[in-house]
This record gives structure tokens, C-alpha cells and sequence, in this order.
């Protein structure tokens, strides 16, 4: 599967498919949202933050992107909800909502 | 020269994956596999065979190792049976569907409870869906023969899948018997060094075993079952190459004295060579009797098994496995090819030999009598298995 034809659509057939369903070119995950699946989010306090750093570094998906303000953001294309970064931090500066709270 | 020596088969197996000359070895000891992961240990150890022996700790890891050596483009090779089979069951289905060409030999054996180390097909069937190109041997030189051609199919650049070699547990694994081996030069001639196409390689990043959600799965199992439906062009291609260079000559469906045979018995693997001499026997009294014998059974040779028994009257299945709630596996997908043919012959299903219960010529000899009975009354949809003590059981299948 070649970047272009991960747009899967109504014009992709089994005889696009690479043998072994490999994807030949990397940096195909920019393309995909899989964060769409997520039932909750995780939204940042920054008053209660300290830049510590842990949710970047427990986010098993490395959904969490650090900003030049020494803050971190979550990038919602990626992130699961899985939680580990509220649950790891330290100062209860994250917490999950659910998606449709908005 | 090539030389011809006594030889056990799971040696002669070990043998022909030195031969083929294998980067790596990932296998976990099991009766009644244990000779041919040992014997590759010893040679790597004495400096035999060039190759990484991974003495993994279960069969789960020993198929993961596996994917991972064929996933950088190394020959790749391992063995194991029953209840080894089982413990690496998913990952024997991710080598199909990653494409990676691993040969394994499965020295067929029982499935527990109770708990048995003997042969039959119960570890075969149930491995039968996973795509991997299936072959079963009947004697030592097919063990060694059909291991090197088994690098030879799978590796092609238009197959990509993995082949398993069946040999039946102690019943061949453990038998010695006399085995051509060939030149190194013959081997190489037929075994050119292998190329994996996408084989992991930092300068070329990319992905094997990304996910497939339901807009894409379909897509792929399709592609799939095509392009392994394809592969028998290549499995014959290959036969005919090995027949050209060894002048030993194989095919999906081995016949034996089946001109004008009114009844045909079917067997798979080892048990095919006492049942020829039941068909001796009894061509010697005038008979029209042959037998046949499924070499391939993945991908299913549809067309070379119509054509062995389209003038037949009486077909028997001999299997060593039960389908539980539904009969003789092999019979199953035999009677199911043949439905839609016309004529076709009456099909019987026996089932024998389980467990590792030997099943002698007169054991076969009692199966073709009872076989052409079965189908002589009419009810051939009857299943039996032969030997079993007690009032026999006919279940309607």
C-alpha cells in the first residue's frame, strides 16, 4: 500500500493490496485518524501543571506533544483515551471527559 | 555421485534443511519431533550448517522467531507436532498472511486428553485453514525431497508462503530406511539462494503487520486466498524441476494400479505404503482395486483429484482423525469436491489408526471389504472407525 492508496475509497480492490498487506512507505500513520475510536478525552489543566513531563512519557501511543512553552497538548488525531496520562499525573492536572461532553 | 544410506526421516529431514543451507533454526523440543531440531543443533555446534539455532522457549516463540528471521530475508526452518502445533497456532496463521516462506515440519501426533505422543492427523486438521502449502510424506526420501522443494515453492517470488512437510509421527519420523542423498551441486542447482522482496531493512523503512480494519480485511484475505490459490502453478513447476535435476518425480495425487479400478482407497502419508500391499493382494486375485493418495493437500489439487477418480464406482476415505460432530475430515472436503460432478463414485468414509494405533495390512485389507459393503447397501453417508473395541458404532454422517 503506497501512502496515496491508504485513501482507501470505493476505487481501492484486493488487487491493491501489497503482498503480506506491507506498506511500503513510511510515515503512513500521518494518513490514518485513529483516534476515532476514543470514547473519552483528556483535557489539561495548565494552572495545575508543573511541566513534569510524565504524561508525554507514559502516553503509550505518543499522542502527547510537547509546546515551546514547556506545556504539553494532546493530539486528538492519535490519542485512544486510555487514561495512563491522567492517572500518572501527579498534580491531577488531567482529566477524561467523555467525547460527548465535548 | 549422490549416495543412498540408511537413514531415519526426521535425520533425513534435519539433512535436507542443511543441504538447502538455513540461516536460522527456531524450534522448542517435542516428541515426537525431538531428532530433527537435535540433529540441527548438533550440526550448527559442530560446525556443519552456517546458521543461528534460537533455542526458544515455547513453539509460540519459536513461529514469532521464525517470522522475524523471514522478515529480514533469512531461509528459515523448524519442526515441531501435536500439541507444539496448538501453543503456536496464531502465529502460524500470521505466517501465511505476512507472506513469509518458513518451512516447518510437523511430525504428526495425537491432540490430548487423553494425553498421547503417538501419531495421527488431528494436529494436521486443525492447522488446515491457516494458508500455509500442505504436503504429506509416506517414507524417508519424500521427508528429504519434499523439505528442499518445500524452500524451493515457498520461496518463489510468486507464491511468498510458508509449506509445512507432514510426516507421520513415529510411524515415519522415527523409521529408517534407505534415502538418496544428492550432490550439494544438484542442491544448489534446484535451491537457488533466496531473495525476500521486502525484507526489513532500515535504508527502506516499512511496514509488515500493520492492522486491518473492516474496510480494508476483505480486501486482503481475497488477495490472499487468490494468490495462494495461484501458488500450485509453482508447486508443480517446482515438481517438475526437482524431477528433472534428482530424476524422482512427484504429484498432488499419487495413483497406484488405478487402471480400471471400480474401487479406489484414498489414504494421506505414510499408511499409504501398507495399503499398497493390500492392493497387491488383491490385484492378484483380479480386483479392479487401486489407490490413491493426497501428496497436496494445501491448496486443495481440485482438478488433478477429479480427473485420478472420475471412473471409479467406490471411493474409500481412510482417515486418521475425527471431525467431531461431523466424520472424517478428509472425507468431508473429498464427498464435498466430488458433489458437483457427474458421475461420481459412491464415497465411504472409515476413520483408523488414532492415536498412534497401527493399522496393518489386514487392518486395511478389512477396511476395503467393509468400505465396498458400506457402499454396496447404499449407505455410504455411514461412518465407522475400524479397530475400536466394543460394538461398533455406525454414526449417520
Amino acid at each position: 500500500m503506497t501512502q496515496k492508496r491508504l485513501k482507501i475509497g470505493t476505487d481501492f480492490t484486493w488487487r491493491d493490496m501489497e503482498v503480506g498487506n506491507i506498506i511500503t512507505e513510511a510515515g503512513s500513520a500521518a494518513l490514518r485518524r485513529t483516534g476515532d475510536w476514543r470514547s473519552q478525552r483528556p483535557i489539561t489543566d495548565k494552572e495545575k501543571c508543573n511541566k513534569c513531563n510524565l504524561c508525554w512519557l507514559y502516553c503509550p501511543d505518543a499522542a502527547i506533544k510537547p509546546l515551546e512553552d514547556g506545556y504539553y497538548e494532546t493530539d486528538l488525531f492519535y490519542c485512544k483515551g486510555c487514561g495512563i496520562c491522567a492517572k500518572v499525573c501527579p498534580k491531577g492536572a488531567i482529566t477524561m471527559i467523555e467525547e460527548e461532553e465535548q | 555421485m549422490s549416495k543412498r544410506i540408511g537413514l531415519e526421516a526426521s535425520f533425513a529431514t534435519a539433512e535436507a534443511a542443511r543441504m538447502a543451507d538455513v540461516d536460522v533454526i527456531a524450534a522448542y523440543p517435542i516428541t515426537p519431533q525431538t531428532h530433527i531440531p537435535e540433529r540441527l543443533a548438533e550440526m550448527v555446534a559442530d560446525g556443519e550448517l552456517n546458521a543461528a539455532y534460537v533455542p526458544v522457549e515455547s513453539e509460540h516463540s519459536a513461529m514469532s522467531a521464525c517470522l522475524g528471521a523471514a522478515a529480514v530475508g533469512a531461509r528459515t526452518f523448524t519442526a515441531t507436532a501435536g500439541q507444539g502445533l496448538e501453543l503456536m497456532h496464531e502465529v502460524v496463521y500470521a505466517a501465511s498472511s505476512m507472506r513469509y516462506p518458513v518451512v516447518m515440519t510437523v511430525c504428526n501426533r495425537a491432540l490430548s486428553a487423553p494425553l498421547s505422543v503417538w501419531g495421527d492427523h488431528s494436529d494436521a486438521m486443525a492447522v488446515r485453514d491457516t494458508a500455509w502449502i500442505q504436503v504429506f510424506c509416506q517414507n524417508s526420501q519424500e521427508a528429504f525431497d519434499l523439505t528442499l522443494w518445500a524452500f524451493r515453492v515457498g520461496e518463489d517470488p510468486k507464491v511468498l508462503f510458508p509449506v509445512m512437510v507432514h510426516l507421520d509421527g513415529f510411524h515415519l519420523s522415527h523409521v529408517t530406511e534407505p534415502v538418496i542423498l544428492p550432490e550439494q551441486e544438484e542442491v544448489d542447482r534446484f535451491l537457488p539462494r533466496f531473495h525476500y522482496p521486502f525484507a526489513l531493512d532500515p535504508n527502506r523503512p516499512m511496514t509488515h503487520g500493520g492492522f486491518g480494519p473492516p474496510d480494508i480485511y476483505s480486501e486482503a484475505k481475497i488477495a490472499q486466498e487468490l494468490a495462494f490459490r495461484q501458488s500450485k502453478e509453482v508447486v508443480l513447476q517446482a515438481w517438475k524441476e526437482f524431477g528433472d535435476i534428482f530424476g524422482r518425480c512427484y504429484c498432488p495425487v499419487e495413483s497406484y494400479r488405478i487402471e480400471g479400478a471400480k474401487t479406489l482407497l484414498m489414504t494421506m502419508g505414510s499408511f499409504t505404503e501398507t495399503a499398497k500391499i493390500v492392493i497387491d493382494e488383491r490385484r492378484g486375485k483380479g480386483e479392479a482395486i487401486g489407490l490413491i493418495s493426497l501428496r497436496l493437500w494445501r491448496p486443495f489439487p481440485f482438478e488433478e483429484f477429479r480427473q485420478t477418480v472420475k471412473d471409479a464406482e467406490i471411493l474409500i476415505i481412510f482417515d486418521r482423525c475425527i471431525s467431531p460432530g461431523m466424520g472424517g475430515p478428509v472425507f468431508s472436503e473429498v464427498r464435498s469436491a466430488l458433489y458437483d460432478e457427474e458421475p461420481r463414485p459412491k464415497v465411504v468414509s472409515l476413520i483408523g489408526g488414532l492415536g498412534g494405533r497401527d493399522m496393518s495390512d489386514e487392518d486395511f485389507d478389512y477396511v476395503v471389504s467393509r468400505g465396498k459393503e458400506i457402499a454396496e447397501k447404499g449407505s455410504e453417508k455411514m461412518l465407522e472407525t475400524v479397530g475400536v473395541r466394543g460394538e461398533v458404532i455406525r454414526i449417520r454422517g
